[in-house]
């Protein structure tokens, strides 16, 4: 596909200003990394404060007659518990196909005072599938809009909070609790703001008209400590705080329980069901996952990369890297990957076939580098 | 004076006599941005050139280091395995990658001089 054909976001211009490093993601022309480069972007990110343009990916909002009718038709496609979620809540979950294979994940939001109203963001690549399925299932009594000219802005790191709150002091950034989400107002800028985020930072994604996109960065760029951060970077971070990359560690073959995403099926819903796959996953979870998504560390600074074989001492193949590679800080690589359950406990030691070579690691918790959410 | 020679690849070998150091070049170094590991090839391993000889890889990718020659190698460098950065900071001189005891002092001869790979390198968007 040529540049011509990629979409392009509505920061676009701002990047090439800033000297970024385009490449194609998603079908859209997007900045891997600026002058700076992903090591020092990524370390940048988690001592200060980082812009990430992910207006790529797919904001949408779906309305109904009021909350729990609304949130019924959602539980349809998703494993979460969509009607205990409060307003103002936000919630991570997955729209599932009926092997209870994972189509994408998602987050969704509740407004304040919505009674019938929830926001969306799924991912860029998987944006057409989602509003298409949405749509064939969409009930006559509901709307769904796709928030196509609406960008999507993520500020993330220890300054996040400081440098919002400097910029809207009286509308209570700070003190918003993690997977919150709200209307604001910011420097005169109408926003939808959820303290969320895909680096295991604390920080929120702004969700603004595409018109205002770049007044916005450009303010935000212009605060002491943010500096602009590409996907390059945003990978690194998201696999060093153990988060699932759509495509590559979760598709349509994996399911939450063998992902390790059991803690966002809330307990009613395992009880209830009532979703696709439910049959397959109450299964899973009465009886454990033939494989399990595990964190993998390398005894050496080879990385292994996506797709590396990872192996049993005695020899046979027992799984593989679905993200892997160096994690600038934790200093050391870090990769994930679905293992068969006998040798998912921590601890267990395993081999990466690596150009050949058999190179020893071990298997851990993730994530490999703490969360700093803000719980409140 | 000693020469210094590079492949389409961006390989540089530096001919001291019969030997030759190599590396990336500098150019490559920019294109692959943090270097965060090295793995030169084993001391005595004979190459062929053209095969790949050493890798170095970036927060984001792996690549290949191809033998720019044939021939046997000599010694490495280890500082590239404890600080693979040094390849970012100084590619033609502390982050070179192993040397080479050239098997055909021919092979030269199908590599770029300085100014040709100058000239190459505006070939490239």
């Amino acid at each position: 596909m040529g540049a011509d054909a990629l979409f392009k976001t509505p920061l676009h211009a701002l990047h090439a200003g800033l000297g970024a490093h385009m490449a194609p993601f998603a079908g859209y022309d997007m900045p891997i990394n600026y002058p700076a480069g992903v090591l020092a972007e990524h370390l940048h990110t988690r001592k200060e404060a980082g812009l990430f343009d992910v207006s790529h990916m797919g904001q949408a909002e779906i309305a109904g007659p009021d909350h729990a009718t609304l949130a019924a038709f959602l539980e349809t496609l998703c494993p979460a518990d969509i009607l205990n979620l409060a307003p103002g809540r936000q919630r991570y979950t997955q729209f599932l196909n009926e092997r209870g294979g994972i189509i994408d994940d998602l987050m969704v939001a509740r407004p304040p005072r919505a009674d019938g109203a929830l926001r969306l963001v799924v991912n860029a690549a998987r944006k057409a599938v989602d509003l298409a399925l949405l749509a064939e299932r969409l009930p006559a009594a509901m709307r769904l809009t796709p928030l196509a000219d609406a960008a999507l802005i993520a500020l993330q790191g220890p300054r996040a909070a400081e440098t919002l709150a400097r910029l809207a002091p009286s509308e209570g950034i700070e003190t918003m609790p993690f997977m919150s989400a709200k209307p604001a107002r910011i420097a005169d800028l109408e926003i939808f703001i959820s303290r969320s985020g895909y680096t295991g930072e604390d920080g929120y994604e702004v969700s603004l008209p595409a018109a205002q996109a770049e007044t916005f960065a450009r303010l935000i760029l212009s605060q002491p400590g943010v500096a602009p951060i590409g996907l390059g970077a945003r990978d690194s971070l998201r696999l060093e705080a153990g988060l699932c990359l759509y495509g590559h560690d979760l598709d349509e073959t994996t399911d939450p329980i063998e992902a390790a995403l059991t803690w966002s099926i809330q307990k009613r819903r395992r009880v209830a069901g009532g979703f696709p796959g439910a049959g397959r996953i109450a299964h899973a979870l009465a009886n454990g996952p033939a494989r399990l998504r595990v964190g993998i560390r390398p005894d050496g600074r080879a990385p292994a990369r996506e797709g590396t074989d990872i192996v049993a001492p005695e020899g046979a193949k027992i799984g593989v890297v679905t993200s892997g590679g160096f994690g600038p800080s934790v200093g050391a690589p870090v990769a994930m990957g679905y293992v068969e359950r006998s040798h998912a406990d921590i601890g267990t030691t395993v081999n990466l076939v690596v150009r050949g070579k058999r190179l020893p690691a071990r298997i851990v918790p993730p994530p490999f580098y703490p969360h700093h959410y803000y719980r409140g | 004076m000693a020469e210094i020679r590079y492949t389409k690849d961006h390989e540089y070998i530096r001919v001291e006599g019969d030997e030759g150091v190599v590396g990336i070049s500098d150019y490559a170094q920019k294109q692959l941005g943090d270097v965060v590991f090295a793995e030169p090839p084993p001391v005595g391993r004979k190459l062929n050139a053209g095969e790949a000889a050493a890798v170095v890889e970036s927060v984001k990718a792996a690549s290949d280091v191809f033998a720019p020659v044939s021939g046997e190698v000599v010694a490495v460098n280890s500082e590239v395995e404890s600080s693979p950065g040094i390849i970012n900071e100084d590619a033609l001189g502390r982050g070179w990658l192993f040397r080479i005891k050239l098997a055909n002092r021919d092979d030269l001869s199908a590599l770029m001089d300085e100014a040709a790979y100058a000239d190459y390198l505006k070939t490239l968007d």
